[in-house]
C-alpha cells in the first residue's frame, strides 16, 4: 500500500503558501501544478531561457512576486514537486496524474485545492478568429512569452484586469487603441464607499485609469460589443460597438483581448464529489468550506481564486490559513488564534471585493442572456446560441446537463471551461434564477491525455 | 523583429535564437519561445477548425480551453501553448497539413 500523502494541487500564490506553512512545520507535501514554472497565472514566470526582471515582469507587484518565488524556491528540497503534471481525474482519496507522458497515481490524506481561475467569457460574433483572447491570455503573452496579442489591440470587457492588461501593454510599447468597458460610471459611483476599504488595490486602479487616459488612449463606459470584424485574412480587423449613447463605433485592431471577471475553477473538486452551492454572490457553483476552508469532505481544504474570487493578495491568505486549518486538525490545536485572526483579516477584504466585482464592474447577465442567435456559445463544437435554444424549447429543458447530452454543449476539449458561464446565461434565459440551469458536472480525464500514457501500466507510486 | 504575425514582440535583452521548421517551413525564433509563440510571429492562423474553414489561434494560453493543439512529425499531439519550442523541431498544423497534402 502506498503511503497517503499531504497534497496540494496548484502552486499559484494560495498554494505556494500553503507549502510554505506545511514545510514550516515539518511536513512534506506533494505540490502538483500544470505550469512549467511556480507562480500562477498572476506571478508566472517566464521559462528560464526568457527571463527578465521582476519590476519588467509584475510592476507594481514585483516585491510581493519575488518574495514569493524566494520562498517557494528555498523549500524545494522539503517538497514533492510536480510542474507540468497534469490532475486528470480524482476518485476517493486518490488522484491520477500525467507526469512526463506517464500515468501515476498518488493517494492523498489530506488536501489543499489551490486550483485557481480563468477568465469569465460572454461569447460575442467573431470572438473565435484568429487575433481575439481572453484579457488572461493577452497578459500571458506579455508576461511569459513578451509578446503582444496583435501589433494594435483593443481591450474590452469588464472588471479590474481590463485596466491593468490595458496599462500594461501601453507600457510596453504596444499601441492600444481604446479600452471599452460594458460597466457605467454610475456603477463606480454607486459602489464607492465599500471601493475605498480596498487602499492599495484601489489606489493601483485609479492610477491605470489616470495613466491610460493621460496617454490619450479612449476608455469608454458604458460600451455593448457588437462584432468582432474580421479582415480578408479571416482574422481580427477590427471591433464594432454600441455606446452608452446608442451610436456604432469602430476600432481598427489587429488583436482584441476581452474577458469579464474571472471563474473559479472547480473540476477537481466536482471529481471528488464534494458539495457544491450556488453562490449568488460569485454567480457560479462553488463548492461549500466552513468558515475556515474545509470543504464537505474531510481532509480537503480550499484556498485561492478557486474557493472564489479574492483576488492575489486574499490567496496567499486563504493558501496560508488552508495550511494552519489542516495542521490545527492533525493536532496543532495552538494555531487557533492565528486561524481566527486570518480568518479576520479575509472577511475584512470582503467588502471591497464584492464593490469591485459586483457593483463597480457587475457581470453583464443582460448582455449574456441575450447573445443573439448566430453568435458561437461553444468553441469547441461550433454551437451557436440558437441551437441551444431551440433544444431548450423543443425539450422543454433548461438543465445543463441535458442540453449537453442532447446537443454536445460543453462535450468538447475544453468540458465546458470557457462556455459554461454564457451557457447558463442563454439557458437560463428570461428564468430569474441563474442557479435553476442546474450544476454542470464534469468527466475524467478532465483533459485530453494521450492513451500511450497507459501503455506501460498504471505507476502505483509517488 | 518584424513579421506578418499575430503575435509581435516586444524588445527584450539578448535571447539565444533556433530554428523550427512549421509544415515544413524553416522559421528562427528563440529559446523559451512556446510553439504557439513561435507559429503566431510568423503568421495569424494556428491551424483550421475541425468542423468548418475557419481559422483558430488558441485562446486562452493558460491550457484551459484546448483550442491550439497541433502535432509534431511523428503524430503526437501537443498544446502549442503549453509546449516550448525545441532547437530544429519539425510542427505540424492541420491547416499546413491540409494544404500541403
Amino acid at each position: 500500500m502506498v503511503e497517503a500523502r499531504i497534497v496540494i494541487i496548484g502552486a499559484g500564490p494560495a498554494g505556494m503558501k500553503a507549502a510554505l506553512s506545511l514545510v514550516e512545520a515539518g511536513h512534506r507535501p506533494v505540490v502538483i501544478d500544470e505550469a512549467q514554472r511556480s507562480g500562477g497565472q498572476v506571478y508566472r514566470r517566464p521559462s528560464p531561457a526568457a527571463e527578465r526582471s521582476p519590476r519588467a515582469l509584475y510592476g507594481f507587484e514585483a516585491a510581493r512576486a519575488q518574495r514569493l518565488h524566494q520562498g517557494f524556491d528555498a523549500i524545494a528540497d522539503f517538497i514533492d514537486y510536480y510542474p507540468e503534471t497534469l490532475i486528470w481525474n480524482a476518485e476517493g482519496r486518490t488522484l491520477d496524474l500525467l507526469y512526463n507522458g506517464q500515468n501515476q497515481r498518488i493517494a492523498w490524506s489530506h488536501l489543499i485545492l489551490a486550483t485557481g481561475a480563468m477568465d469569465r467569457i460572454i461569447p460575442v460574433s467573431g470572438w473565435t478568429l484568429p487575433g481575439a483572447y481572453t484579457l488572461g491570455a493577452a497578459q500571458i503573452a506579455l508576461k511569459a512569452q513578451a509578446v503582444g496579442i496583435g501589433q494594435s489591440v483593443v481591450f474590452f470587457g469588464t472588471g479590474p484586469l481590463l485596466y491593468l492588461v490595458a496599462y500594461q501593454y501601453a507600457k510596453a510599447g504596444i499601441t492600444v487603441k481604446a479600452v471599452l468597458d460594458v460597466s457605467a460610471f454610475r456603477q463606480s459611483v454607486v459602489a464607492l464607499p465599500q471601493l475605498l476599504t480596498g487602499g492599495r488595490t484601489f489606489a493601483k486602479g485609479l492610477f491605470f485609469l489616470a495613466w491610460l487616459r493621460a496617454r490619450r488612449i479612449p476608455v469608454l463606459r458604458g460600451i455593448t460589443p457588437v462584432e468582432i470584424v474580421a479582415g480578408t485574412d479571416q482574422a481580427v480587423a477590427g471591433i464594432t460597438i454600441r455606446t452608452a449613447g446608442g451610436k456604432l463605433r469602430h476600432f481598427d485592431c489587429s488583436g482584441v483581448g476581452f474577458g469579464y471577471g474571472l471563474r473559479s475553477e472547480t473540476q477537481i473538486a466536482d471529481l471528488l464529489e464534494l458539495e457544491f452551492a450556488f453562490e449568488h454572490n460569485h454567480r457560479q457553483w462553488l463548492p461549500v468550506s466552513d468558515d475556515n476552508g474545509r470543504a464537505s469532505t474531510c481532509g480537503v481544504y480550499l484556498a485561492g481564486d478557486g474557493a472564489g474570487i479574492l483576488g492575489a493578495d486574499a490567496a496567499e491568505l486563504t493558501g496560508r490559513r488552508a495550511a494552519l486549518v489542516l495542521r490545527f486538525d492533525l493536532g496543532e490545536t495552538e494555531l487557533a488564534a492565528e486561524i481566527d485572526t486570518l480568518s479576520a483579516r479575509l472577511n475584512a477584504m470582503r467588502p471591497f471585493r464584492h464593490a469591485l466585482d459586483h457593483v463597480a464592474f457587475a457581470f453583464p447577465e443582460r448582455l449574456a442572456r441575450n447573445v443573439p442567435d448566430d453568435v458561437i456559445i461553444c468553441r469547441c463544437e461550433g454551437l451557436r446560441a440558437a441551437n441551444i435554444r431551440q433544444m431548450a424549447r423543443d425539450t422543454e429543458e433548461i438543465d445543463l446537463n441535458r442540453i449537453k447530452a442532447f446537443t454536445r454543449l460543453g462535450m468538447g476539449r475544453c468540458q465546458g471551461r470557457v462556455c459554461v458561464a454564457a451557457a447558463t446565461a442563454v439557458l437560463a434565459g428570461a428564468a430569474t434564477d441563474m442557479s435553476s440551469t442546474g450544476r454542470y458536472r464534469c468527466q475524467a480525464p478532465v483533459k485530453p491525455v494521450p492513451l500511450r500514457a497507459f501503455l506501460g501500466g498504471c505507476d502505483e507510486q509517488v | 523583429m518584424t513579421s506578418a504575425g499575430q503575435f509581435h514582440r516586444i524588445p527584450v535583452s539578448e535571447r539565444r535564437e533556433i530554428t523550427c521548421r512549421v509544415d515544413g517551413k524553416p522559421i528562427s525564433v528563440f529559446e523559451g519561445d512556446t510553439v504557439l509563440t513561435a507559429v503566431l510571429t510568423f503568421r495569424r492562423d494556428l491551424r483550421e477548425f475541425e468542423f468548418s474553414s475557419d481559422l483558430r489561434s488558441g485562446f486562452c494560453l493558460m491550457g484551459a480551453c484546448q483550442d491550439c493543439w497541433v502535432r509534431k512529425s511523428n503524430g503526437e499531439r501537443i498544446r502549442a501553448c503549453s509546449t516550448l519550442v525545441a532547437d530544429g523541431q519539425e510542427i505540424v498544423t492541420q491547416h499546413g497539413g491540409k494544404t500541403d497534402g
